[in-house]
């Protein structure tokens, strides 16, 4: 078994110098454990059926690729404060440390203090790959201040990956400096091709001087939208679409703007529950549009896949999100903070820290494979959800009482495949369970068979039995889709053996709102 | 006439600096004002006050 990595495995007092991560990186190279895995040396873990080139570009981009994002960072900084257009699910009038949600930020930076700040995650976080600039408004409507920061990032720290996400109203005219500034990555969020039903998210957009309400507003903002997503796919710009389904607004839209894109040349679509709780004061949320369920979210996502490639694991972060997805440690990089640390780019530490991860990620498909080739003889055409406790790394390494998340797996014939996560507030808090019980954590998980865990007390694996779901330990700190796959077969054996009954299982609650690291 | 910004309500996002054809609107201890004497309601520019069109929050830029 491999030592997980840690940060401290690097710098930092007693810590290993980078001779050592060198000589421990020429040790795990290629000395393949045999099995009967596909994967080889120097093969893309986690390609899938993405072209080389492709892959390339994503394979450490935790936004682009669900693989990456149990390993690397990226962090988000609020540099574009203004918008220019209004979307019903968006309120950017209140900043309160228990929201969590796009559009929403502590502090606003110039620049200067944006870059700053991405030498300092990037000097705390060796394996932060991905600075994108997403807001609180829109990075295309604040050109001046988004183009600045890349600038300066791309002087000093020319590694990191650099990305925008735009409402796309005036993509078109920046599409020539976003090619220039070597941009790879952008995402647009597009919630509808048809006018009419523009009309139901958006009252109203900025554009020529005017304000524009109405079809008019939603025709011009389409028209755009795929304009500029047509400019970026012909200089081979990788383009993300982001949806938020609305149920009742666009949700059976979503599937004809999912055509529209991928004809377009977008390589990935990210569907998104819509966020609209009432205190949130958004206009959804003001007239109780509710948003959608797990199930019916997994349902319209399963509907596009066929399409393209569908995006499972966006964790829909801040504006100023740092550190893995489902995580955010923006906290400790607050621009005072910032102004303080002693920052030092040490840009071979970061490269080989991040062959180490590299490695990892190898040692971690060719388990998976070796798993997968176990199952080659299943014809059983059970499907199951498992729950895993995880805090990165792709290892089920965190305790069920510390989750903040649990990351939802699809386990069949075929193998397992990341189909979502589910936030919860924390079962167990300064080593007590919490005033709620495990109640709405029955809720998120409603749908799974099973809950794979690090360690578990006695009254929630009790109350988790009682509602259906085996809460399983006997997985601790293996890898994710490895135990998924051992679990699921170990599952179906049993009920072979007439050991347990395999039923069905229901819907489950999409946490809305908070998500906060304390 | 000119127009100000009902400063309670400004979420200063900064979207009017941008738009003023006159330069009128500058930050000043961490909120935006409209300078009046340099406020035309942009009379001559455009068809509507541009800070009225593009502020997300309504009636915060409102006339003086």
């Amino acid at each position: 078994m491999q030592k997980l990595l840690q940060l401290h495995d690097f710098g930092g007092p007693g810590g290993k110098t980078l001779d050592d991560v060198r000589r421990e990186a020429a040790q795990t190279g290629c000395s393949s454990t045999g099995g009967s895995g596909k994967a080889s040396c120097g093969s893309g873990a986690g390609q899938g059926d993405l072209p080389p080139e492709i892959w390339d570009k994503v394979k450490n981009h935790p936004c682009y690729s669900e693989q990456a994002h149990h390993h690397f960072a990226r962090m988000h900084v609020a540099v574009a404060p203004a918008c220019n257009i209004q979307c019903n699910y968006c309120n950017r009038k209140y900043d309160c440390a228990n929201e969590s949600r796009p559009g929403v930020v502590s502090e606003k930076l110039t620049p200067e203090q944006a870059a700053r700040k991405v030498l300092a995650v990037a000097s705390t976080i060796p394996q932060m790959t991905v600075l994108g600039v997403a807001g609180p408004g829109d990075p295309l409507a604040n050109p001046g201040k988004t183009f600045k920061t890349f600038e300066l990032v791309a002087a000093t720290a020319p590694d990191i990956k650099l990305c925008l996400s735009t409402n796309g109203l005036t993509l078109p005219d920046h599409v020539e400096q976003i090619a220039a500034m070597n941009v790879d990555h952008v995402t647009i969020t597009i919630n509808m091709v048809d006018p009419e039903i523009g009309t139901k998210i958006y009252p109203w957009i900025f554009y020529n001087h005017r304000r524009i309400e109405g079809v008019e507003a939603s025709r011009i903002l389409s028209e755009r939208q795929l304009l500029g997503l047509e400019m970026l796919t012909a200089r081979g710009i990788l383009v993300k679409v982001n949806s938020v389904m609305i149920p009742g607004v666009n949700d059976k839209h979503l599937v004809e703007v999912n055509k529209a894109v991928k004809s377009r040349g977008a390589f990935l679509h990210n569907i998104m529950p819509l966020i609209s709780a009432p205190e949130h004061g958004t206009v959804f949320g003001l007239t109780g549009q509710r948003g959608p369920s797990a199930q019916e979210l997994k349902a319209l996502q399963d509907a596009c896949e066929g399409e393209m490639n569908m995006m499972r694991h966006c964790r829909q972060c801040r504006a100023d999100a740092v550190g893995l997805l489902g995580e955010d440690r923006s906290a400790e990089f607050s621009t005072d903070k910032v102004m303080e640390m002693d920052v030092n780019y040490d840009l071979a530490a970061r490269q080989a820290y991040q062959a180490k991860v590299e490695q990892e990620r190898e040692v971690i498909a060719k388990a998976k494979q070796a798993e997968l080739a176990k199952l080659v003889d299943e014809t059983s055409d059970i499907k199951i959800l498992v729950a895993i406790a995880t805090k990165g790394g792709g290892r089920i390494n965190e305790h069920f009482g510390h989750a903040h998340e649990f990351q939802i797996y699809e386990a069949s014939s075929a193998g397992a495949k990341f189909v979502g996560h589910r936030r919860v507030d924390l079962y167990c808090e300064g080593g007590y369970a919490s005033a709620d019980g495990v109640e709405p954590i029955l809720r998120a998980l409603n749908d799974c068979t099973a809950v794979l865990v690090a360690k578990i007390g006695i009254c929630p694996k009790d109350s988790l039995e009682g509602a259906g779901i085996e809460a399983v330990e006997s997985y601790a700190f293996e890898f994710i889709e490895q135990s998924v796959i051992a679990y699921f077969k170990d599952y179906l054996a049993r009920v072979g053996k007439s050991e347990i009954r395999h039923v069905a299982r229901g819907d489950a609650d999409i946490r809305q709102g908070a998500f906060t690291e304390t | 006439m000119a127009y100000k910004i009902v400063a309670s309500q400004c979420t200063v996002c900064g979207a009017c600096e941008f738009e003023c054809p006159n330069a009128a609107i500058t930050m000043k201890r961490g909120m935006y004002v409209i300078e009046a004497a340099k406020c035309t309601e942009c009379e001559g520019h455009f068809d509507k006050p541009q800070c009225v069109a593009v502020c997300p929050v309504d009636n915060t830029c409102i006339p003086a």
